[in-house]
């Protein structure tokens, strides 16, 4: 974080502040670096009372979450403007969408917010297949499966948060703790998907594939999903222990980023934020979706509308969601993963050959050996993909940071016309200014790191 | 595979209304034509000359089903209280899929959205999205900006559709209303160029601030270079054959 001055006209300094650093004169006045000590000196001389400091705090700047660029005017250590600068990691993924099938929107989706791969996914599909009119016709394990990773997902998700959080306030164990963590589940995504991150797993229809029988050191999968399980319920105690009741982190977050619900209301923030003001929404439970109703689970509140709410609830969330999974494994029947229409169906019969994962030799023996249709049908289906009727649907649900919402239009074609993703952490990312003006430069690393904005769900 | 629907047939009726029971006229909004996204390509698949006409749901009757009648009827006396017709401020208000999409005029757009928030009865107190749509087809209302709006208090979603033409990308901005519209806002102009009138600070927000063009519309190219491998040139995806 550079800091430089710009004085008001007819200003001269008495003294140089640093002789290593001298100031300059500009045609918009006179620069000088400022570096510690002197700081005093300057706010100390009346005509430079009024002086406002903007500092650009990022896009590169290790406690801004990633690229998000703040822009603070100061006086002295106190904000009286704060902006967020976005934009630095927009890739185009919308517009690329328009450019594919339906099927590989997945592919695209999953890179938005890439701390919460599968959200984007099943928000994504279930949309597509609203606007199918196959909602009622996925089959259940795959809907299983789908609430399995998500919550798997919403776990890893508030442990990257924890853990960067407490990293930027300076509790570094807690970000050790919290990846070490975070681990095990992307192992367990890497078993299940084939990759750690940006999966393309859950497919408009179902699943690209079922869930692998074994894990790759024999053990049963569901087995392998309860051990995880055991080992996070182990282990998920030692940041709380560590924070919960610690005097500096509580220091560092009691009343830091304060909105209420009418802020909460008026910028439409949701998730954790909207829950740390005591109104229980969570859209698992208002407006559930892939069978939320048949989970029993709590929606942890808190009152006091802060950072360290925020944080207190995201512990409970974790818990909550172990849970669910916990209820997921024992409705995990034996079943398709893939919905029952083969206009539609995406051929899921995958096999890891030498060359990886691609295509059963068994199913290409089939279409190739016996039957010319199954050979075009396959060939169009990949290539061609299915078509959409016309129309367009909102799908909502409930990520890690908030409500995220898909705004999917299709005229009737192979590709979509237009997808919209309404990004939770791009919404919560304007309440910035609410949380941080009139505090101070260091709570706004505490601020922002409690809303746990992803840039690339912002910046898409 | 691809669903060969006949030019001009009225039988094309959208999958969600028949799960309804109603069947609402389609509403034409473009064409599709080709087997493929582009043209001037070899295409010998003789699907080249094919028109098909790009119908989206039309409007709906009432008995609209589940909330949307409510929501519908409370708007309707709210806005007579002050003043306004329903026909003068809605065009239309289509059922599809299970959701409920109402057409406001541009103009009525605030009295709409002030309705719908205040009104005890309705309380959408939450813009979630504003996403825009590029319509080149739709001759006279090309580009639409698409509210998603939530209420908590009644637990119930509606959708906004407002369109201007492309030649005067006008409409009235909602973040008098909800706040939280500023930066969607910001984004529809950044992507569509639609210009919402007394939004704050209506500038760029993810595309750099001198940046030409909107990048979203359909006459907006993606970009992108041909590739070359082991001889073999790829063009980039908008130009190359593929369908639509």
């Amino acid at each position: 974080m550079s800091t430089t001055y710009t004085s008001g006209e007819g200003f001269e300094p008495t003294t140089g502040p640093d002789e290593a650093a001298p100031g300059y004169d500009t045609t918009e006045g006179r620069v000088f670096t400022v570096s510690g000590g002197d700081w005093d000196q300057i706010t100390l001389d009346p005509a430079q009372e009024d002086e406002r400091i903007v500092v650009n705090m990022g896009p590169q700047h290790p406690s801004t979450h990633g690229v998000l660029r703040l822009i603070l005017e100061l006086e002295g250590e106190t904000i009286k403007d704060a902006r967020c600068g976005i934009g630095y990691l927009h890739t185009g993924i919308e517009k690329n969408l328009e450019y594919r099938t339906w099927t590989q929107g997945t592919t695209f989706v999953t890179r938005m917010d890439y701390l919460s791969s599968f959200f984007n996914e099943t928000a994504y599909c279930l949309a597509v297949e609203k606007l199918l009119g196959i909602t009622d016709d996925i089959p259940d394990r795959a809907t299983v499966i789908r609430v399995i990773l998500m919550e798997l997902n919403r776990v890893s998700s508030h442990l990257v948060c924890l853990a960067t959080g407490g990293m930027e306030l300076g509790a570094l164990t807690a970000m050790t703790f919290g990846f070490r963590e975070r681990e095990s589940i992307l192992d367990l995504f890497e078993i299940i998907s084939g990759l750690r991150m940006n999966h393309a797993y859950v497919r408009p229809g179902g699943l690209a594939q079922d869930l692998p029988e074994k894990d790759d050191k024999g053990v049963d999968i569901k087995v392998r999903i309860q051990q995880t399980i055991d080992l996070l319920r182990k282990r998920l105690p030692d940041t709380a222990n560590l924070l919960v009741d610690n005097a500096i982190w509580m220091g560092r977050t009691s009343g830091i980023g304060y909105v209420d619900l009418t802020g909460c209301m008026a910028l439409g923030l949701t998730g954790p934020i909207l829950r740390a003001t005591g109104l229980p929404w969570d859209l698992r439970k208002e407006m559930p979706y892939c069978g939320y109703e048949r989970y029993e689970f709590e929606v942890p509140t808190q009152t006091t509308a802060d950072a360290y709410g925020r944080f207190l609830i995201r512990l409970e969330e974790m818990q909550q969601s172990l849970g669910i999974i916990e209820q997921a494994l024992d409705l995990l029947a034996p079943g398709p993963v893939m919905v029952d229409d083969p206009k539609i169906a995406w051929p899921a019969q995958l096999a890891i050959g030498s060359d990886g994962m691609g295509n059963s030799l068994e199913h290409i023996r089939r279409i190739m050996g016996t039957s010319m249709e199954a050979l075009i049908h396959h060939f169009k289906l990949v290539t061609e993909g299915f078509t959409v009727p016309a129309g367009q649907v909102f799908q909502v649900l409930e990520a890690p940071r908030g409500e995220l919402g898909v705004h999917v239009v299709s005229h009737g074609g192979t590709r979509p016309y237009r997808v919209h993703f309404r990004d939770p952490s791009f919404n919560n990312l304007q309440s910035v200014a609410a949380m941080c003006e009139g505090g101070q430069v260091a709570d706004v690393v505490a601020a922002v790191a409690s809303i746990d904005p992803v840039m690339g769900g912002v910046d898409r | 595979m691809s669903e060969q629907r006949p030019v001009g047939s009225d039988e094309v009726v959208p999958v969600g209304a028949v799960d309804l029971g109603l069947a609402p006229a389609a509403e034409t909004i473009g064409t599709r034509t080709g087997a493929f996204g582009v043209s001037g390509s070899g295409d010998t698949s003789g699907f080249g000359g094919l028109v098909r006409p790009v119908e989206m749901p039309g409007a709906s009757e009432k008995p609209y089903g589940g909330y949307f009648d409510a929501v519908a009827d409370e708007l309707e006396l709210a806005l007579a209280d002050s003043g306004l017709p329903m026909e003068s401020a809605i065009e239309r208000v289509v059922v599809d899929r299970g959701e409920v999409t109402f057409f406001v005029r541009r103009e009525a757009l605030l009295d709409v959205a002030r309705t719908l928030r205040d009104e005890p009865g309705l309380r959408f107190e939450i813009c979630h999205s504003v996403s825009g749509v590029h319509f080149p087809g739709d001759t006279g209302r090309e580009l639409h900006a698409v509210h998603h709006l939530l209420s908590i208090t009644h637990k119930r979603r509606i959708r906004l559709e407002v369109a201007c033409p492309d030649d005067d990308p006008h409409m009235p901005s909602v973040t008098s209303v909800w706040p939280s519209a500023d930066w969607h806002e910001r984004e529809t102009w950044d992507m569509f160029g639609i210009v919402f009138d007394g939004h704050p600070s209506l500038t760029r927000i993810l595309m750099p601030d001198d940046w030409p063009g909107h990048p979203q519309r359909k006459d907006y190219p993606l970009g992108g270079i041909p590739v070359e491998y082991k001889g073999a040139t790829t063009p980039p995806p908008d130009e190359r054959r593929s369908y639509n």
